[in-house]
């Protein structure tokens, strides 16, 4: 018992250090003027019961007894309330401000609720606060998973939209959107009414399922009615199809963005999640293929001056070669010295670029400007929301060839060789020829992404082809699951959709992103749109649960008879 | 049919086989039977090609094969179950079926092939789509040996096939060992269960550290005191 409730202060005290950090670096000062509900709920304190509500279930979830484990997510948040308080006098108390610029008179009226730290009242507000809260994360712990789902969903939702606003206000007619919104963030009622309807929704997604698609058999085996697939798939259609005409400028160039990172993360996914290659200098082939579809097309370097369409096969030829000369020395490596070998190679390639003795034919650091844009029947094609097309097909193309090689006899020797390299040479796989399939194919379309980034933004820079570029593929397809291709999609849309879209926090763009890999590796390893096995793989325990047993005998025992 | 001749394998800088010298003939059972670290498995490694070995010829029907990449050795009709069986965990049971036959592109053949593999193991044909990592151990070494059979090898080499196998289970797979081989697949089967291995196998050699110790029928190493002493377990 008593060592119980170490363990709650403790997951307290790591709340409390998360919850300091984000107070130390601004994060809650900062975004103490953005309301998101009303004008009282501020984004500030988003983040603090975000940071209470996450422990506080953390904790409940590692203690069996229900009654026991509220009890200790109230200590928990309680906890993480009490180092809210200290912080709070401590701020008070000492100068921190030389050392901690954000840790201002400012915090200490948030923290106690306006009222200062003479007020009994103020410092026990975080206290009590954090104990409302972490009991409400523990029921929520407790509850069953389809209100836990409910619920979680609900409040992420209303968040998000309450963020969202400016962009809703910007593709929304206007009466619609004061309906709902202040002119900041949510209004009361539009909080309520959004919280309600999301939450109505996945409640009644998750208790029928989407209309059409059986939710009987686990996700594996999940299928899906003809006429609703169609009626899916068509309005899927649509809604690409016609995306830049309600999306306007801003989402166009969102979307573009997403799609460029689409095109990459699916190459970069036959490398890792189906052949298991884990390379880290991706970004090497986009900004080959940008490069080459500069050097090829601006007047600015003169050499040649061939149109977009016309260098673009040679964005992708070159970024195939590159690949095979990359591939043949560091495919004999195995597991972290091809990462570090290809992670060097990404660097070279933008030093390179970066290099006066290349400036001549690669610009320096000042790049490549007047890059040719696609010309469709006479139409030079310039503006984003355009673009949006052409990259839609890109994307579309992709998918395609991925998809394709992934149920192709290639690419069943590269899931062989990512499960054991040995044994499908013994199976009679040529190891050498079907790692540098995937590396140079994975090339191709890290190539042509880049061709489209400088067809897109009409110059290149060395600026654009940091390591980060390569991090925040690997992260996609890390977030959407490996070797899963929808995974890829997801993966994006919320990777690189997100941060494009709530630019308020780009200051704090990598903060979060760390978060956001640290939560999905403890919650959800296998990613938010896993392939069916590797799900079942990291989740063994759950479903041995008896239900799941029946569900996959059943589909066991029945084997459809192949060909 | 399949011969080896004074072959020295290293792992850097330790010699694990120090002149291995063995002949397998057509139609036969021949056993390789060793302690723990004996060399077995890195003479199955050798020969399909998974290593190379420093010294020293392997000879399968008249063609040099000891520096031919692994998957060439496969292609020539050699195939293995490895130990520890190394099947496709995430792949189903039809799966690593199929990437046994990986090498061969004649489909009706492969679908003969398939159906006798069903066969001789009806536990597999239960569980067709199911994950190969969800299956039994016994059930694994049969897909093992399933998937070896896929590729119509000529000679199948198996590392141990009853390592951590109920008793019941060894009986039976030592069974379907000797049923392959009467359907004339020839076999060189790796054993520390030296008892199985004799009653099954028509000659059969003993590796010492690396070392060939001896060679005989597997009549003559039954009753042959030393064998009994330090494999069978017979004072
Ligand atoms: N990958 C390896 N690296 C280094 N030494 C190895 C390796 N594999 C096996 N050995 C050594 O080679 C010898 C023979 O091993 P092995 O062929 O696996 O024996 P067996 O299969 O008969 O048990 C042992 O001494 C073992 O330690
Ligand atoms: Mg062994």
């Amino acid at each position: 018992m008593t060592s119980g409730l170490r363990s709650a202060f403790n997951f307290g005290l790591l709340g409390g250090v998360v919850a300091w950090h984000a107070c130390l670096v601004g994060m809650v000062e900062s975004f103490s003027e953005r309301r998101l509900i009303g004008e009282t709920v501020e984004l500030s304190y988003v983040w603090l019961v975000g940071i209470v509500l996450l422990i506080g279930y953390l904790k409940a979830r590692n203690v069996q007894a229900p009654g026991i484990a509220v009890f200790h997510s109230i200590v928990s948040g309680a906890t993480i309330g009490a180092a809210l308080t200290l912080l709070a006098l401590l701020t008070s108390v000492f100068n921190l401000r030389d050392i901690f610029p954000f840790a201002s008179p400012r915090l200490v009226e948030l923290l106690t609720l306006e009222r200062g730290i003479a007020d009994a009242l103020g410092l026990l507000f975080p206290i009590l606060g954090g104990a409302v809260l972490g009991a409400a994360a523990g029921g929520l712990a407790l509850a069953p998973p389809i209100w836990r789902r409910t619920i979680t969903v609900a409040l992420l939702v209303t968040v998000l939209i309450g963020l969202l606003r400016d962009i809703f206000a910007a593709i929304v007619p206007r009466d619609v959107v004061s309906l709902i919104f202040t002119s900041r963030g949510l209004l009361p009622m539009g909080a309520l009414v959004v919280f309600v309807v999301s939450g109505a929704l996945t409640w009644l997604i998750g208790t029928f399922g989407l209309p059409g698609i059986s939710t009987d058999a686990s996700s594996a085996s999940r299928s899906v009615a003809t006429p609703w697939k169609y009626a899916y798939l068509g309005f899927g259609v649509l809604f690409l199809l016609t995306f830049p005409l309600w999306g306007k400028l801003f989402l166009s160039n969102v979307a573009n963005f997403i799609g460029l990172y689409i095109i990459m993360a699916l190459g970069l996914s036959l490398v890792i999640g189906f052949a298991g290659m884990l390379d880290l200098g991706f970004v090497a082939f986009f900004a080959i293929g940008a490069y080459t579809m500069a050097i090829l097309t601006s007047p600015k370097i003169g050499t040649f001056t061939l149109t977009f369409w016309q260098a673009l096969p040679f964005s992708m030829l070159f970024a195939f070669l590159s690949g095979v000369v990359l591939g043949l020395p560091v495919l004999r490596m195995r597991g972290d010295y091809l990462a570090i070998a290809t992670l060097g190679f990404g660097e070279i390639i933008r030093i390179l670029a970066l290099s006066n003795f290349l400036k001549p034919y690669m610009g320096g650091a000042q790049g490549i400007t007047s890059v040719a844009r696609p010309e469709i029947a006479g139409f030079v094609i310039s503006k984003p929301e355009p673009f949006y097309y052409i990259v839609l097909i890109g994307c579309v193309v992709a998918w395609f060839v991925a998809a394709r090689l992934k149920h192709s006899r290639l690419g069943r020797a590269w899931m062989a060789i990512r499960e054991d390299e040995d044994v499908a040479q013994a199976m009679g796989i040529n190891r050498v020829e079907t790692k540098l399939l995937a590396f140079a194919i994975g090339a191709i379309l890290g190539g042509m992404s880049g061709a489209f980034f400088a067809g897109l933004v009409g110059s290149v820079v060395p600026k654009s082809f940091e390591l980060l570029v390569s991090i925040n593929v690997l992260a996609v397809i890390i977030v959407g699951g490996m070797g899963s291709l929808p995974g890829v999609l997801v993966g994006a849309l919320v990777l690189v959709g997100l941060p494009e879209l709530l630019r308020e926090f780009a200051e704090y763009r990598m903060l979060v992103y760390g978060a956001v890999l640290v939560v999905m590796m403890l919650f959800r390893p296998e990613g938010l749109w896993p392939e069916a096995v590797r799900k079942r793989e990291l989740h063994k325990d759950e479903t041995s649960a008896p239900q799941r047993v029946t569900t996959s005998v059943t589909a066991s025992t029945t084997p459809s008879v192949k060909d | 049919m399949l011969t080896l001749k004074d072959i020295h394998t290293f792992y850097d800088k330790i010699e694990a086989l120090k002149g291995v010298s063995l002949t397998v003939n057509e139609g036969e059972i021949v056993t390789l039977i060793g302690t723990n670290g004996a060399g077995k498995t890195t003479t199955l490694k050798t020969i399909s090609g998974v290593h190379k070995p420093r010294q020293g010829e392997i000879i399968f029907e008249g063609r040099r094969i000891d520096q031919l990449p692994a998957h060439e050795v496969t292609k020539l009709g050699i195939a293995q179950s490895p130990e520890g069986r190394k099947i496709f965990g995430r792949m189903s049971v039809r799966e690593n079926l199929e990437m046994g036959a990986f090498g061969r592109n004649d489909k009706d053949q492969i679908r003969k092939d398939f159906t006798r593999v069903l066969d001789l193991f009806p536990r597999l044909n239960e569980r067709l789509n199911q994950p190969g990592g969800t299956l039994s151990g016994g059930e694994q070494q049969m897909l093992a040996i399933g998937r070896a059979l896929m590729s119509r090898p000529r000679v199948l080499l198996l590392d141990e096939p009853s390592m951590g196998l109920a008793p019941v289970l060894v009986d039976h797979i030592f069974a379907i060992i000797k049923e392959i081989n009467q359907q004339g697949t020839t076999v060189l089967l790796v054993e520390q269960n030296a008892l199985m291995a004799l009653a099954v196998a028509n000659r059969g050699y003993v590796i010492q550290t690396g070392v060939v110790v001896m060679e005989d029928t597997a009549k003559n190493l039954r009753e042959n005191e030393m064998v009994q002493k330090t494999y069978l377990g017979i004072d």
